[in-house]
């Protein structure tokens, strides 16, 4: 310090003498608002560091405070994520429950309202086998179910039992390749069989469908009871595709008992056939629908014919024309000699006139519609992410497979 | 160093020969010129532009060769010009301390008894002193002085053309040694 004030004495001093003086200016001076000059120097002097004490204090504070804070946040939020956790596994129970609730109410209410003997079953196992499409049901001899028994749900049918053991058994599904049962269109009233195409495919077959016979797509399918296995009039499932084969028509369907993934069926203890219904079984699923409005007479322009003329064929017709044009030009079919004329044509047929309000009988009976089917008659939309054959690509089952078909398990086998 | 060179800068400040005065002669001039400040201009105002204290300041600093002793002076010569002025005190003592300091600096370096080197150090301390007068009643003060330029470079000529003879009159006192 000696050596510092010895090396600049000069300077010391004048700092000094001139800090004096600025003491001495700073006590006489006021500001503009009669504050003396050092006193605004002293809070200038001071007020910029203790704004800088206390904006590192508030800072530390702060930044101590915000690490609390943080730090709660981060516990708050690991214990937010363990609540929502077990809040999403409680919600999913809870949906679980309901949807189970639901399917099992649904169960209850068909029980009730059909007439054939049904015990619920849980679904509780898929087959092992890679090709056959079977499932364990929770139920086995113990409650009464034997072999060959049909399984249910209110949608539709699901299989039939194929083996039976104590305390459950094994349910051959509709889709398993194996698989046959007498089926039923709702309109036509087709008979087939119905028969699954097995592996990766969730549709079935309508086979033995002659192609004459008419069906149409988006047409319910029932249990025909033929098999007598199952009940005649349940839901088997709706065409989607129908087209003329080469033998028999080919006919593809989606079984209903299959759209909401049966967990819970109904195993058919006794069967009581039913009458196949006009309408849908669940149109539109579940909508409440008007009945169809009801269809205007036509006015009668022709007389009809007679009942037993309206049930000839082509041949019978011509022959018909033959015979008339026979009788009018009084010559006989076969004897040499005068020529009929074809040309001339037959002579109208006089009939009696019908009672007003009778509709004709139409010219072809296979384009004939019910009015009560024409609303089923629409093209529905196919529910679900199945693979399902269209008219575009179908589904076209090998040729030796439909020649097999007979080979199958017989429908009515027991 | 040309003979010029040797004649206004001194190589080593020992060498500088330290003016001594009287005590009298160090109280009673700088009296005397805060008198004449103050006395003279009521009767003569043409001579109001004479800075007669800064003048003696700068003298005795030079003279003095001694940065203490020139700023101890300044500021006495400062705050007594102060004390009978209506500014505060000290402004002008601020700015006679620097001014002293600085001279008895200049005065360890040049040959303050050159003619030449008392003109230029009168019109640069001058200058110096009513500008720094003028920055520091603005910044201390608050007061909107008006610096004119030229006027002050005339008066700080004609400061340094008196600086001459009186700083001649001056020599006079010092003590022989």
């Amino acid at each position: 310090m000696d050596l510092f004030l010895n090396r600049y004495r000069n300077l010391s001093v004048l700092l000094v003498v001139i800090v004096a003086q600025l003491l001495l200016l700073a006590y006489q001076i006021k500001s503009n608002q009669d504050v003396r000059l050092i006193r605004v120097w002293a809070v200038t002097a001071v007020t910029p560091l203790a704004r800088v004490l206390e904006g590192l204090r508030s800072n530390s504070i702060g930044f101590v405070t915000d690490y609390i804070v943080v730090l709660n946040v981060r516990e708050e939020n690991k214990r937010l994520r363990v609540d929502l956790d077990k809040m999403k596994m409680e919600n999913q129970f809870l949906k679980t429950e309901l949807s189970t609730a639901d399917r099992a109410s649904a169960l209850s209410a068909f029980q009730k309202r059909t007439q054939s003997r049904t015990i619920a079953a849980r679904i509780i196992g898929a087959g092992t086998s890679a090709t056959s499409r079977v499932v364990f049901v929770d139920r086995g001899t113990t409650s009464g179910v034997q072999r060959g028994m049909a399984v249910v749900t209110p949608d539709g049918i699901v299989g039939k039992v194929q083996s039976v053991y104590p305390t459950s058994s094994q349910v051959l599904l509709i889709t398993d390749s194996s698989f046959a049962a007498g089926v039923i269109s709702q309109k036509h009233r087709v008979h087939g069989t119905l028969k699954g195409q097995g592996l990766g495919q969730t549709t079935g077959v309508v086979d033995y469908v002659q192609n004459e016979e008419v069906v149409e797509p988006g047409e319910w399918f029932y249990t025909s009871g033929d098999d007598l296995i199952f009940p005649k009039g349940m839901p088997v499932g709706i065409a989607r595709v129908v087209r003329p084969g080469k033998v028999f028509k080919e006919i593809y369907l989606d079984p209903s008992g299959f759209q909401n993934g049966p967990e819970e069926v109904l195993i058919v203890l006794e069967g009581v056939h039913q009458i196949v219904p006009d309408g849908q079984p669940n149109p539109q699923g579940g909508i409440k629908l008007l009945t169809p409005p009801p269809t205007e007479q036509a006015p009668v322009l022709v007389q009809p014919e007679d009942p037993e003329r309206a049930m000839k064929t082509d041949a019978d017709r011509l022959r018909d024309r033959y015979k008339r044009i026979e009788e009018t030009q009084g010559i006989q079919f076969g004897d040499a000699g005068r020529i009929p004329n074809f040309n001339a044509g037959p002579p109208p047929r006089k009939v009696e006139p019908a009672p007003r309000g009778v509709a004709p009988d139409p010219p072809a009976p296979a384009t004939q519609q019910p009015a009560q089917a024409r609303p089923q008659a629409q093209p529905q939309v196919p529910r679900g992410p199945a693979v399902r054959p269209s008219p575009e690509t179908p589904i076209r089952p090998p040729a030796q497979k439909r020649e097999a078909a007979p080979a199958d398990p017989p429908v009515n086998q027991q | 160093m040309t003979d010029f060179s040797d004649q206004i800068l001194i190589d080593n400040p020992r060498k500088g020969r330290i003016s001594r005065y009287k005590p009298a002669v160090l109280v009673l001039i700088p009296l005397g010129a805060i008198l004449f400040q103050v006395y003279v201009p009521l009767f003569f105002q043409s001579l109001s532009y004479l800075e007669m204290p800064l003048l003696v300041t700068v003298y005795f600093a030079l003279m003095r060769r001694q940065p203490i002793a020139g700023t101890l002076i300044g500021a006495a010569i400062g705050l007594m010009q102060d004390s009978l002025s209506h500014q505060p005190l000290g402004m002008v003592g601020i700015v006679k301390t620097l001014v002293g300091y600085f001279a008895a600096s200049v005065s360890l370096r040049f040959d303050v008894e050159n003619g030449a080197i008392r003109l230029i150090l009168g019109f640069f301390f001058f200058f110096f002193h009513q500008f720094f007068y003028w920055v520091l009643a603005r910044s201390l003060l608050g007061q909107d002085l008006h610096f004119d330029l030229q006027q002050t470079f005339l008066f700080g000529l004609l400061n340094a053309i008196v600086a001459l003879p009186l700083f001649h009159i001056l020599d006079k006192l010092k003590e022989r040694t």
